[in-house]
């Protein structure tokens, strides 16, 4: 060879004799490995679990039609999800078009702003909202000083407060993907509606709306996907009263000891996670969605 | 400057806009008549796109205003105006077929279901893009697009239509065929058309007048062969078409008629209509078309010279041609009627009637 531009992997491997597949394999292996070792195969036995513990046979799923708690603790956490996201949407919505379509020096303020509560942990974050919303917490007592309220409203340990803290917690997942969409956005598109006669609202009703379709449908994905598996924010705002699946599931296992429940539950939130993205992929690329967002 | 040819319509008075040193516009003065076919030519970054968008409403005037028929419009938002526009990219909906890109402004406009049906069958006829009405922009060619973008701005009678170098994206081919098709369309409707382009040719064939802007300033406003035949400054003879170019000193004037020595050479120049006569001893600037010289055998001609460069376009042969005592001239002749072989080295004649050069008004 001639030049001088030949990537060190490709050259390395013409040295020794690898073909460039076994470089690739070489690479990807470790992470592999470690995928199939500590994710893989846990799961395959979680899946054993759930059919065999106490006994064989498909009495652990039977809890699913019989088990009241069960079912009361599915619907809360669909509910909670369902809410959280459609609050996230809204709220996502205005954050990104307000940094896309603002036009001024701060969008890169901005954008931090969206992307610190990444730096800060879930933790973090959940007991500082305990502290607000607590029966003594900032906020019950500020509005008790300034005479608006006589007794502390119960803010917390109900889904008003996991729902308020899932929104804050979720936020960014559906900032992200909506600002990627409203990025590709030409403005011409608005501008034209208004020359042909649209209003404000009429252009972004009309025109605008639909081209972030895709933005929205992933932001929802995404946020319903991570809320529907959500254990820290409910565990702590919840406060035991609002057991969402997750939390049922530790509950299960580390105080009952019951694994084969345990298990049963996870492989359903598991099968219902990807039933709600097979149904998605219906509507959004998923592959643009989930993976070549920002 | 020629008179209006029709009523006036639309009236830009003193329109400035400044982004930050850029003077995008500079004291723009302008009339456009009812149902006239006006063009904005300049090169890129003369600020015809402001121009065109601050009438469209888009851009915000530093100072001016905008009266249309009489009503002022300064202030008045894009979507009151009724504006016809065409972007420089279309700006079709991604999102909707063409029958509903064209629907769009009538949908706004709240016309009934079956009025909003019978104009689009109209509007898509109009552009012969009928069988079109259900794909998406998307499944549409550079030429296609540009008929629906134009269909969607006429669907809803506008007083005025703006497009911004609607053709500047096609192939050269095509773009020749659509200026015959707008003109024509132009023809038919008796929409007042305000059109942006940087293409001198375009303007040229399609305009009944021009405006000349260059750094946000207009230069000239004429009809094409007016200004064809008359620049007033270099800067026009130069972008409409080619010129060559003398340092002169007047001698003497009379009847539109001005006598001039560029160096030892003495040279007969006319003058635009009524502009004022230049007093003697000024010195000024001629402009000289390359398709007034002629060339010929040696002695035929007034000046002798020799062949600098030749080259062969087809219908006509450009040629540089050397003199002493006025430095390069260009020369463009059509091929067909050569009476001399243009040959590198050659030595050859040329000269020029009295009324080809053009007195300047810049020194
Ligand atoms: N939004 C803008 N911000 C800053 N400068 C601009 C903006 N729009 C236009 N300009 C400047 O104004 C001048 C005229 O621009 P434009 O009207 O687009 O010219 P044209 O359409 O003739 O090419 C240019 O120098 C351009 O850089
Ligand atoms: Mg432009």
């Amino acid at each position: 060879m001639t030049t001088t531009t030949i990537d060190p992997p490709a050259a390395a491997a013409a040295r020794r004799g690898l073909s460039d597949r076994g470089w690739y394999w070489l690479f990807v292996a470790p992470a592999l490995i470690a995928m199939v070792v500590f994710y893989i195969w846990p799961l395959v036995q979680i899946f054993g679990i759930s059919f065999t513990e106490p006994e064989f046979g498909l009495g652990n799923y039977a809890a699913l039609v019989e088990s009241r708690p069960i079912q009361t603790s599915l619907v809360i956490t669909f509910r909670v999800a369902a809410v959280t996201t459609l609050l996230c949407l809204v709220l996502g919505y205005m954050v990104s078009y307000a940094i896309y379509n603002a036009q001024h020096r701060m969008v890169g303020v901005m954008l931090a702003l969206v992307l610190l509560p990444f730096w800060i942990s879930v933790l973090i974050r959940s007991f500082a909202w305990i502290v607000l919303l607590g029966r003594s917490g900032v906020v019950n007592d500020s509005l008790i000083a300034l005479g608006l309220i006589e007794k502390p409203i119960a803010m917390m340990h109900n889904e008003f407060g996991v729902v308020l803290a899932m929104v804050h917690v979720m936020l960014p997942f559906a900032v992200l993907p909506m600002m990627a969409n409203m990025k590709g956005i030409n403005r011409a598109y608005v501008d034209a509606a208004r020359g042909l006669g649209a209003s404000e609202f009429g252009a972004f009703w009309h025109v605008y709306l639909p081209q972030t379709k895709p933005g929205i449908l992933s932001a929802a994905l995404l946020v319903f996907v991570l809320s529907l598996g959500f254990y820290i924010t409910p565990a702590l705002l919840g406060g035991g009263r609002v057991l969402m699946i997750s939390e049922y599931i530790t509950y299960q296992i580390q105080e009952l000891l019951r694994w084969g429940v345990g298990s049963m539950l996870s492989v359903t939130l598991l099968v219902m996670t990807a039933v709600v993205i097979l149904a998605a992929a219906r509507f959004v690329n998923l592959r643009k969605a989930l993976l070549e967002r920002g | 400057m020629s008179e209006m040819p029709i009523q006036p319509l639309l009236h830009v008075r003193e329109a400035t806009k400044r982004y930050g040193e850029v003077r995008a516009l500079d004291g723009v003065s302008l009339e456009i008549g009812d149902g006239e076919f006006l063009t904005l030519l300049g090169p890129s970054g003369s600020g015809k796109t402001t121009l065109l968008t601050a009438i469209a409403g888009f851009t915000e005037l530093d100072a001016g205003s905008l009266t249309l028929g009489g009503t002022e419009i300064t202030q008045m938002p894009p979507d009151k105006r009724d504006f016809g526009m065409v972007f420089q990219g279309y700006a079709l909906f991604p999102t909707m077929t063409v029958a509903k890109n064209i629907a769009f402004p009538l949908k706004i406009r709240k016309w009934s279901r079956a009025d909003i049906d019978r104009r689009v069958k109209e509007c898509l006829a109009l552009v012969q893009m009928e069988d079109y009405a259900e794909r998406m922009p998307s499944q549409l060619s550079g030429g296609q697009q540009q008929r629906v973008a134009l269909a969607r701005a006429l669907s809803f009678h506008p007083k005025v239509l703006l497009l911004d170098e609607p053709l500047s994206a096609l192939d050269k081919k095509l773009r020749a065929d659509l200026q015959w098709e707008l003109k024509d369309l132009h023809r038919k409707i008796g929409v007042t058309f305000i059109y942006v382009t940087h293409d001198q040719e375009e303007a040229l064939s399609m305009s009944d007048r021009i405006v000349i802007l260059e750094s946000g300033r207009i230069q000239q406003i004429g009809e094409p062969d007016e200004l064809y035949a008359h620049p007033r400054t270099s800067f026009v003879a130069d972008f409409l078409g080619k010129s060559n170019f003398f340092e002169v000193t007047v001698r003497g004037a009379g009847a539109g008629q001005v006598t001039c020595t560029a160096g030892e050479v003495e040279m007969q120049v006319q003058q635009r209509n009524g502009a004022a006569a230049p007093a003697a001893g000024r010195t000024a600037r001629v402009a000289l078309r390359p398709e007034r010289v002629r060339l010929g055998p040696c002695g035929s001609e007034r000046f002798s010279g020799t062949i600098r460069q030749h080259s062969y376009l087809g219908e006509r042969s450009q040629v540089i041609v050397e003199n002493e005592a006025l430095g390069r001239v260009l020369v463009s002749c059509p091929t067909w009627k050569s009476q001399v072989e243009l040959r590198q080295g050659q030595p050859i004649s040329f000269g020029w009637d009295d009324d080809a050069p053009i007195l300047l008004d810049d020194a």
